[in-house]
């Protein structure tokens, strides 16, 4: 075990990590508004997958364009239908039921979530005719990969956290510097206040889900680039991963969900890869990687039942 | 305090979530049209394989196969007086809607048997039932040897089911056959290998590692993943670590092609050998040039070069079926027909009057026994076991991202 594999492992986690943080961030907003865990978020995810791949499969001469001057366009398209998707949700599925027992909405957003990958899985068609019933090709980077001192970074891994990085920026920068995000603060702290304060609050709680879905949409064309296919059902898992990411930072706090992200995906790559590395423990490896991933969520939850950065909403109750 | 309730409600409703999909769907029956004229008795044969998900393209490919041979049969008045229709299942690739898709098949009286299913451990998981009813089922596509020879097959092969039979050879030569393959043609004596923790995948790789040390190679990283992971990179920095040539795969290509991809973008340009279940033509689509120099092996002779599979192969073009009959093709018509003759036989023996579903399920049990015939993939017959005499693979190789006709094929001894 030497420390270049060791690097390459810390390298392979961030990545993760930053990926399950971008989905993580829908969780933790859309639960700071309206204390609903939006199950159906994962697929809001696999949508953004398909919306950049219909962009790039359907709209003539997209597939031809390098693959850097695609990517703004299949950003567009896949930000476009995921935050039309998680708007539409809100207002139609969780907007009737936001009086109602708090197990209605969730029970909503667990069948909301099957009817989105049926919905895909069904009717959706690449040009050929080929469906979406099974995997379906991503285009992804030809490039090699770059040789830092023995550890290799991939194109799609340099994407993956600059995307990371920029949405975070901008994500915190909106919340905290400027109107419509304090606004948004101001629901989630006490949205009677907010209201009386002249906040619109149906109108911050629709924003909490636009901005959710776009990260996870930004989220979804980082997966594709890396694995080269993207599926119907990639959200389910995803999902509930970057839930666990959500509830490790804090849920509820959005530095928290990046941070929660982050520490899971390191969790995750280098106790299956540390593990897969010596013999004997070879078989506590790969297959093992969601058992410690969930080992730190319980531990770290017994130790601090408000997550990570989780102090900022303890004042809620 | 109360949001720490919501979330232990919301934890709930995850573990809801994963049992739901986890079995939730039921698979539809679908019944194929089959004109039943001029007051034939009707004969229903069961197809059961994954029809959604990531293996439908092979699963498919078998379901309109089975449905070509069944076309045939009632065109050419095979046993006369009698129609026969399709029924398919979708067993998701998955045990337990298997299990339940074979319980709806035994409940039906007009079923009579079974071609299917695609997938070892699905198969694992229907036996038993269709054993209880006395209903043959016929398998084109399961390799796993213990289906048929029990579980210590190497040292004590027993029979455990006597309703289960295959015409594809089992991976106690498929196996074996890649490990000669790698050591004595490929000159290589370091390999690694990865399976997908299943009936299938794991039982390839078993008999792989057990020939390839006889040999004398090394095994140097051995590794577990699942059949949806697409993120191996912890396996391939343990496999750069090691002096691997080869990775030798156990599972399926959804699972086995970003596998490819991420080995070769790991900077190890040593290819990957997969079974049956890596072979496909998505397998390339997904890997793209990173699949150029994989392997895969496949029990039986290329269809193609077979002269006895010309008319099957352009019956089903003349069909017009919307998938093509992919890899199991020949052995699904082939056993589809087993089935057909079995019935055949059964019904003469009784006089041409059909006794009741029951007393007729087991007669066509005792005659698919006996079967035999010169099929598409070549003559048809199953030994004690329920197995294949035929002991042929072919080796196949990705070359200008198609996987060809096969370098090498052979019958392999053992």
């Amino acid at each position: 075990m030497s420390v270049t594999i060791l690097l390459q492992l810390v390298e392979n986690g961030l990545v993760l990590g930053a990926m399950y943080g971008l989905i993580a961030v829908g969780y933790t907003m859309v639960y700071g508004v309206i204390q609903l865990i939006n199950f159906a978020h994962g697929e809001i995810f696999m949508l953004g997958g398909f919306g950049a791949l219909t962009v790039y499969a359907w709209i003539p001469g997209v597939a031809h364009l390098p693959l850097l001057a695609a990517l703004p366009l299949m950003l567009i398209g896949g930000v476009a239908v995921s935050v039309v998707v998680a708007v539409g949700a809100e207002r139609l599925a969780y907007r009737p039921l936001r009086t109602a027992p708090r197990l209605a909405p969730l029970i909503t957003a667990i069948g909301l979530s099957l009817a989105l990958q049926q919905v895909v899985s069904l009717w959706y068609r690449l040009p050929g005719g080929v469906n979406a019933k099974g995997p379906v090709s991503f285009p992804s980077f030809s490039g090699k990969a770059f040789n830092l001192g023995g550890v290799l970074v991939q194109p799609a891994d340099i994407f993956t956290l600059a995307a990371a990085a920029v949405c975070m920026a901008g994500l915190t920068w909106f919340v905290e510097r400027t109107r419509g995000g304090r606004a948004i603060q101001a629901t989630a702290q006490d949205p009677d206040t907010a209201r009386l304060m002249g906040i619109d609050t149906d109108r911050m709680i629709v924003l909490s889900f636009a901005i959710g879905a776009a990260l996870a949409a930004v989220a979804a064309i980082t997966q594709g680039l890396r694995y080269g296919q993207i599926s119907f059902d990639m959200g389910f898992v995803a999902g509930l991963k970057a839930f666990t990411a959500a509830v490790l930072g804090g849920i509820g706090n959005v530095r928290g969900s990046m941070l929660g992200g982050i520490v899971l995906g390191l969790v995750e790559e280098l106790s299956s890869g540390v593990l897969a590395h010596f013999h004997t423990t070879a078989q506590y490896g790969q297959a093992w990687a969601d058992v410690w991933a969930f080992v730190l969520l319980i531990l770290v939850l017994l130790v601090r039942p408000q997550g990570l950065l989780g102090e900022r909403v303890a004042d809620r109750a | 305090m109360f949001r720490r309730h919501v979330a232990t409600l919301g934890a709930l409703a995850g573990v809801c979530a994963l049992a739901v999909t986890g079995c939730g769907s039921r698979a539809a029956s679908v019944a194929s049209s089959g004109s039943s004229g001029s007051g034939d008795t009707v004969v229903q044969i069961g197809v059961d394989s994954p029809l959604t998900g990531s293996l439908q393209a092979p699963g498919q490919g078998l379901r309109y196969s089975a449905q070509l041979a069944v076309n045939i049969a009632n065109k050419e008045k095979e046993v006369p007086g009698v129609t026969f229709q399709l029924v398919a299942k979708d067993d998701e690739a998955t045990a337990s809607i298997g299990e339940q898709n074979a319980t709806a098949f035994v409940a039906d009286s007009g079923v009579v048997g079974v071609v299917g299913p695609m997938n070892s451990s699905v198969a694992q998981s229907e036996q038993s039932v269709f054993n209880a009813a006395n209903m043959v089922e016929v398998s084109p596509a399961t390799t796993n040897p213990s289906l048929s020879q029990g579980p210590n097959w190497k040292t004590a092969p027993s029979r455990p089911y006597k309703s289960f039979f295959r015409d594809i050879t089992t991976d106690a030569v498929q196996g074996p056959f890649a490990a000669d393959y790698v050591y004595k043609t490929l000159g290589i004596h370091t390999v690694a290998t990865v399976d997908d923790g299943q009936t299938y995948g794991v039982g390839l790789v078993e008999t792989f590692t057990q020939e390839f040390t006889r040999l004398g190679g090394k095994v140097t990283v051995a590794q577990t993943a699942t059949p949806t992971t697409t993120d191996y990179t912890s396996v391939i920095s343990a496999i750069r670590s090691s002096s691997a040539q080869l990775v030798y795969y156990g599972g399926s290509y959804p699972a086995g092609a970003p596998l490819t991809k991420q080995l070769k973008a790991g900077g190890l340009n040593i290819p990957e050998m997969g079974g049956d279940g890596n072979d496909d033509p998505t397998y390339i689509r997904t890997a793209g040039s990173a699949a150029n120099g994989d392997y895969a092996t496949l029990p039986g002779a290329a269809l193609t070069s077979l002269s006895t599979a010309k008319t099957f192969i352009s019956e089903y073009q003349a069909a017009n079926f919307p998938v093509q009959y992919g890899i199991y093709g020949g052995t699904t018509y082939d056993a589809t027909w087993s089935l057909i003759l079995a019935v055949k036989t059964a019904l003469s023996a009784d006089g041409g009057k059909m006794p009741s579903a029951d007393t007729f399920r087991s007669q066509v049990e005792g005659a698919e026994q006996n079967v035999s015939f010169n099929g598409v993939t070549g003559p048809v017959s199953f030994d004690k076991y329920g197995d294949t005499g035929d002991r042929v693979i072919t080796m196949y190789k990705i070359q200008n991202g198609s996987w060809g006709d096969g370098v090498y094929s052979a019958a392999f001894a053992g």
